[in-house]
């Protein structure tokens, strides 16, 4: 039950942390934001990588978890780059405010 | 604890630290894109940390690496070229595709623990109660997160016309029958039997379906902020499923800050979280009586030949971009438009209302794109008090946000969202493909006024055409 009661904690932590870091966004920010929030929540690629490494010689298993961890990357790779290419262009000149 | 144990707890937890550095920094201007990067680097960590624990157990058998490698280097390279490929007007279905594609991950995550539980500790093979909330949890929202984020997408690229019947109240009946038949799913699952699994997807699916299809292109990017949360909500309850606490945390993270950026959105389009979602496009209810009402009685239109020559005699020229600049790819245009000017002499500046664009912020990121200066954007609070000061407005593809009514008249829809008053210029010419309403479906009271002045076409046409009049006026942005 250990890690179930830690796990809830956590869960509450974690959503309370989320509410708070996110306070005044500029709206200019507003779509790089959820793009790279957007690229965070393929942190699935966690699960599809423990689902593969524990499937053992499970076929069916491994497949549907290397399925899942190439969607994940997909987020999360395409998802960072997406947000950098849209950054690269406020930084480029000199910002203010 | 063993050695790689406390190596894949301390590496989970500097990951966790600099996803919250991350999200944070993705806030403001100056850290976005370190903070940016920082997060890719948490997420590399992250899995390193899977790695380290997993050589320090049991080992990583042959077959699992074969398949690490499969996975990943289909997504990595599918992800970085379409990142690389897609053009910035594209962003918001990009961004959806993406957040589709993530729901689909947890989803599959969750299917695969279902039908073949993975051995626990003690070795049995017996889901318990919470695991199975959670895989119920996990399905659900990872499927109603992909195929609604499929929607978005296909809605944004036009590839999705709305059915008629979606926009009448049978969508709600619709929805709520999904609805329970999911809830009727998901209680047999509960229950012990595996029969409702394929039904539960199934009816999910089709719920995410049926809530994003009616929704209008304008409230997209507030619906697909909501579909983020959500999928960081799958990918919380996919760490219970393969007891993951860096999972639950950074899900928790994601689904808590999407939530709040989704609000931040609402606010800045003076619409509630509800009336996006089940409320259909604005107005749609009675907008027959509104058009009824809204006659234009006093429409002036004028020649593109008028209008460079008004602006090649101003001093302060203020342009307004909305979302049909940003659906003609007019922004390249406008630039050389405005730089020609600018060597004119005329001082340019661009007012961008915060929901300007297709998404909040879109439109920063293309005029970016088109090489405006940052400093010449400002935003809706600052440019107000400068309009009356200012010798032509020049309104490009916007409607609703440079709309009067939102200001003078208490029973419109509109009243009390926040508008440009480019009325209080000298001069107004508004670019627009005709008289059609805006989003809203709503008369705009500018386009009456006496300072107000039609030029009819496509944005990018008129600017092209504008640059050649600007040019034979001896104007031209050499210098």
């Amino acid at each position: 039950m250990s890690f179930l009661s830690e796990a809830f904690w956590v869960l509450l932590l974690g959503s309370l942390l989320g509410l708070e870091l996110i306070g005044k966004v500029p709206p200019t920010l507003h779509t790089p934001l959820m793009s790279g929030a957007n690229a965070i929540s393929g942190i699935t690629m966690i699960a599809a990588l423990t689902l593969i490494i524990k499937a053992g010689d499970n076929l069916p298993l491994l497949v549907m978890g290397s399925v899942s961890l190439g969607f994940a990357l997909f987020n999360v790779v395409g998802g960072f780059l997406v947000t950098d290419r849209m950054l690269a262009m406020f930084s480029r000149k000199p910002t203010r405010k | 604890m063993n050695f790689s144990e406390i190596l894949k707890f301390s590496i989970d937890l500097l990951a966790v630290f600099l996803l919250a550095l991350g999200i944070k920094g993705l806030s403001k201007v100056r850290s976005a894109r370190e903070a940016n990067r920082l997060a890719a680097i948490a997420m590399t960590l992250a899995a390193v940390g899977v790695f380290v624990e997993s050589l320090g157990e049991a080992g990583i058998p042959f077959n699992s690496w074969l398949w690490i490698l499969v996975g990943s280097i289909l997504g990595t390279f599918l992800g970085a070229v379409v990142a690389k490929r897609v053009a910035m007007t594209s962003m918001p279905e990009t961004v959806a595709l993406f957040n589709g594609c993530g729901g689909m991950s947890s989803l599959l995550v969750a299917l695969a623990v279902a039908i073949f539980p993975l051995s626990s500790s003690d070795g049995s093979l017996k889901i318990d109660l919470v695991e199975k909330i959670s895989i119920v949890i996990s399905v659900f929202v990872g499927s109603i997160t992909f195929t609604g984020s499929i929607v978005a997408m296909a809605k944004l690229q036009g590839w999705l016309p709305t059915p008629a019947w979606m926009q009448s109240k049978v969508r709600h009946f619709i929805n709520i029958g999904l609805g329970v038949v999911s809830l009727v799913s998901i209680s047999s699952l509960l229950s012990g039997s595996d029969s409702g699994l394929l039904l539960l997807v199934i009816s999910s699916a089709l719920l995410g379906v049926g809530v994003t299809l009616p929704i209008g292109g304008a409230d997209m990017p507030v619906v697909i902020s909501l579909l983020n949360s959500y999928s960081g909500v799958a990918a919380a309850a996919a760490g219970f499923v393969v007891g993951s606490q860096l999972l639950i945390v950074a899900g928790a993270m994601v689904g808590a800050a999407g939530l709040i950026l989704t609000q931040v959105m609402c606010n800045g389009m003076n619409r509630s979280l509800v009336s996006v979602l089940f409320g259909g496009a604005l107005g749609s209810t009675d907008s027959t009586g509104l058009s009824a009402s809204g006659e234009y009685l006093n429409i002036t239109s004028c020649s593109v030949e008028e209008c460079a020559l008004t602006l090649e005699a101003a001093e302060r020229v203020v342009i307004v971009p909305g979302y049909g600049l940003a659906v003609a790819q007019a922004q390249h245009t406008l630039r050389e438009v405005t730089r020609a000017l600018e060597g004119n002499g005329v001082d340019v500046t661009y007012a961008i209302h915060p929901v300007a664009g297709r998404m909040p912020g879109h439109m920063n990121v293309l005029l970016a794109e088109a090489d405006v200066p940052y400093e010449q954007l400002k935003e809706m609070d600052v440019a107000n008090p400068d309009f009356p000061a200012t010798d032509v407005v020049l309104v490009l593809g916007a409607n609703d946000v440079v709309n009067p009514q939102a200001k003078n008249d208490p029973s419109s829809p509109l009243y009390g969202m926040p508008v440009l008053d480019v009325q209080e210029a000298r001069t107004v010419f508004v670019i627009k493909r005709g008289m059609s309403a805006g989003y809203s479906g709503i008369k705009n009271d500018l386009f009456d006024l006496s300072n107000t002045s039609m030029v009819f076409g496509d944005a990018k046409k008129i600017l092209g055409e504008l640059l050649v009049e600007l040019k034979e006026l001896g104007i031209s942005g050499k210098n």
